[in-house]
């Protein structure tokens, strides 16, 4: 089977929220692809999507749904095709784990971080609490957390290392992939680039791979080796990193590009005038037509996908 | 400048506070501030003393008219308290702040009253900055009724210029509006429409984009750099994003652990860091490349000192690669001056 050769792929992947104003199309039709030991960015700007993306790949999710379909190919098994008991114990934290969103406020502050660490593999893997607990102290040693620190509560840690340990946690069970959301965007300069050189120093050694969701484009270049680009609930393209740092090609991909500050070289950054159309009730044809410069006629009716160099976008102009 | 032991700070305190005053009122100096220290007492048991958090420990700096100044810092080097007691709302331990020729230690209520009329804030977060329960216009009338404008007519036409000088056009669209009907670039905006509201000549600005997205980021940005060009307004824009810091600010002030480490130019800075602090933070700042996943990062190794019991000489001293065994862990750093107009405090350039 063809699918069996790639991690990860998503197919049509539907995710709609039940509110009192109707569906909101939080993750609407989202297709993209994974290899073993790669890292795909997921970008975009907030509200379009990305956390939704992560809690429906890894089908945490809220009870209003509306709508969740697709197909989710995990080792060439689609997972969605699984039963709730059944997912939890064979896909999630076993094949693949996530580091939320301000995950060092999402750790236990009763619990010491050691047995915080411990606990996935107990459950998930059937270690004794001695071996999960060596484990534990191995994985510490990984993310950079000295181990005297597995006898301590989060409160007595640092922001920088109480990420580490949320890190530590996502991997302890050895997973094929993990997905990051926002791994960084509470923490400091140093610390943040220090995280950063954790992750890539994992993905050589364990041969992980990470889906990043996050709005820090400049960072999020420290771990790509793939770019998918969010907007209004889907992803307008994909593609390898090399190319599309320098050129993207979306116009919404180039006109994000284009706001990011930067450190070093001369360009003045733009921003992107008007807002993200409502999820609730989203335009018919391309969606980020009212705001493109470079719009015409076509753009009414919804773009498929062309590709163009190896790389997917969803935009009439590569038609 | 005077820095060092606090005896000798003490000695000269008085002279340099007169001169200080001098030079303040005679030329374009908006505000200067002469070792600066805030400290916070920590208390055992709710009354023993056990120390104090040296949160500011020795800031020196000048700030001219019209002038842009950048703060740049990791959490917990002491921006935060620093800005707090520019704003008056920390007592300094000890040390000045002369705000056009007129000391805040020594303002009485009304003074205070005038020196705040006279400084706008811009704080971080717009949603949590705005009171839910209150209109827009109310959000922007109450500084003016403080401010002692009193007629109802020219409170509204202020608000009216205010509002499409921060492009929030037209006001009467805005005005009726409650603070969660708006997105976060425009509840920014009206946070910077406040602040702006009594004509003041001075701004200060915590981390004003650090919560919005990376395409409305630049437009506040350019919003900010616009009304300071267009007004002559002193800004003190503090952050820890380098990235930003260079469409802002003629001067960048780098902080480290309650101290200021490196001042000068931006573009010297830029060019040429001096600390070897200030040469890790930009060395950490990411430029988006696909190289960059490629290589690993220069990190100095720890984490910043607790501020309560500092490092023995140079604070950096125990993460530097550069340092100087003897010395760097001995004897505080004065600041020395390798290139015009831009001082660091580092032994490196003794």
């Amino acid at each position: 089977m063809a699918e069996a050769e790639k991690l990860l792929r998503v197919d049509n992947l539907k995710l709609y929220f039940r509110t009192g104003g109707g569906a909101v199309q939080a993750v609407d039709g989202v297709n993209f692809e994974l290899d073993y030991n790669r890292a795909v960015v997921v970008l975009g700007e907030s509200g379009c999507g990305k956390t939704s993306l992560a809690k429906a790949i890894l089908r945490l999710l809220p009870r209003n749904i509306e709508t969740y379909s697709g197909e989710i190919w995990l080792d060439g098994k689609d997972v969605m095709q699984l039963g709730e008991e059944e997912f939890r114990h064979s896909v999630r934290w076993v094949k693949m784990s996530l580091v939320p969103q301000a995950a060092m406020n999402a750790l236990n502050p009763v619990i010491r971080v050691g047995d915080q660490v411990a606990e996935p593999v107990m459950i998930h893997l059937g270690m004794k609490k001695n071996d999960a607990l060596a484990t534990a102290q191995k994985m510490f040693q990984n993310v950079g957390v000295p181990v005297d620190f597995l006898n301590r509560y989060p409160f007595e840690l640092s922001g920088g290392m109480r990420q580490r340990v949320a890190i530590a946690m996502a991997l302890v069970t050895s997973p094929s992939l993990v997905v990051l959301d926002e791994p960084t965007s509470a923490l400091d300069l140093l610390t943040q680039a220090n995280i950063f050189n954790v992750l890539k120093r994992i993905k050589q050694g364990f041969g992980t791979s990470y889906i990043l969701i996050t709005h820090d484009i400049a960072t999020s270049s420290e771990l790509a080796d793939e770019v998918a680009v969010m907007y209004a609930g889907q992803i307008v393209e994909v593609g390898d990193a090399g190319l599309f740092f320098p050129a993207p090609l979306h116009p919404y991909s180039q006109k994000l590009m284009a706001s990011v500050p930067r450190l070093r070289g001369n360009q003045e950054p733009e921003f992107i005038t008007g807002q993200p159309p409502s999820l609730l009730n989203p335009p018919t044809g391309c969606r980020f037509a009212a705001r493109c410069s470079l719009r015409f006629e076509k753009c009414d009716q919804e773009p498929p996908v062309f590709a163009k160099d190896g790389r997917k976008v969803k935009c009439w102009l590569y038609a | 400048m005077s820095e060092g032991s606090q005896v000798t700070v003490e000695a000269q305190e008085p002279i340099e506070t007169e001169k200080a005053r001098q030079s303040a009122s005679s030329n374009n100096i908006l505000m200067s501030i002469r070792d600066l220290r805030v400290w916070f007492e920590l208390r055992r048991f709710g009354f023993g003393h056990a120390g104090f958090v040296r949160a500011v420990d020795g800031v020196n700096f000048d700030l001219h008219r019209g002038e842009a100044i950048a703060i740049v810092g990791e959490s917990g080097c002491g921006k935060s308290s620093l800005m707090k007691t520019i704003l008056g709302l920390y007592r300094p331990r000890e040390g000045t702040i002369i705000f056009d020729g007129k000391d805040l230690n020594e303002m009485g209520r009304d003074g205070l009253r005038w020196y705040r009329s006279r400084l706008g804030y811009v704080q971080q977060d717009p949603y949590g900055a705005l009171p839910p329960f209150m209109s827009i216009e109310r959000i922007l009338g109450e500084p003016l009724i403080i401010g002692g404008v009193r007629s109802k007519e020219e409170r509204r036409q202020r608000i009216r210029k205010t509002m499409l000088e921060v492009k929030m056009s037209p006001p009467e669209d805005f005005l009726p509006k409650f603070p969660h009907m708006l997105s976060g670039g425009q509840q920014q905006r009206v946070v910077i429409a406040r602040a702006m509201v009594l004509e003041p000549e001075f701004i200060v600005a915590d981390e004003p984009v650090s919560m919005l997205d990376a395409s409305v980021r630049v437009e506040i940005l350019k919003l900010l750099r616009g009304l300071q060009e267009t007004h002559g307004l002193s800004f003190m824009y503090i952050t820890h994003d380098l990235s930003t810091v260079r469409y802002f600010s003629e001067r960048i002030f780098v902080m480290y652990a309650g101290k200021l480490v490196e001042k000068g130019k931006m573009t010297d800075l830029l060019r040429n860091p001096l600390h070897p602090y200030s040469h890790a933070l930009l060395a950490a700042t990411s430029d988006p490349d696909a190289r960059n996943a490629a290589t690993f990062k220069e990190v100095p190794p720890g984490e910043p000192p607790s501020l309560v019991k500092p490092p023995e000489g140079c604070r950096f001293h125990p993460r530097c690669v550069r340092i100087i065994q003897g010395l760097c862990n001995e004897k505080e750093p004065p600041e020395f001056e390798p290139e015009a107009g831009h001082f660091s405090a580092c032994w490196l350039y003794q």
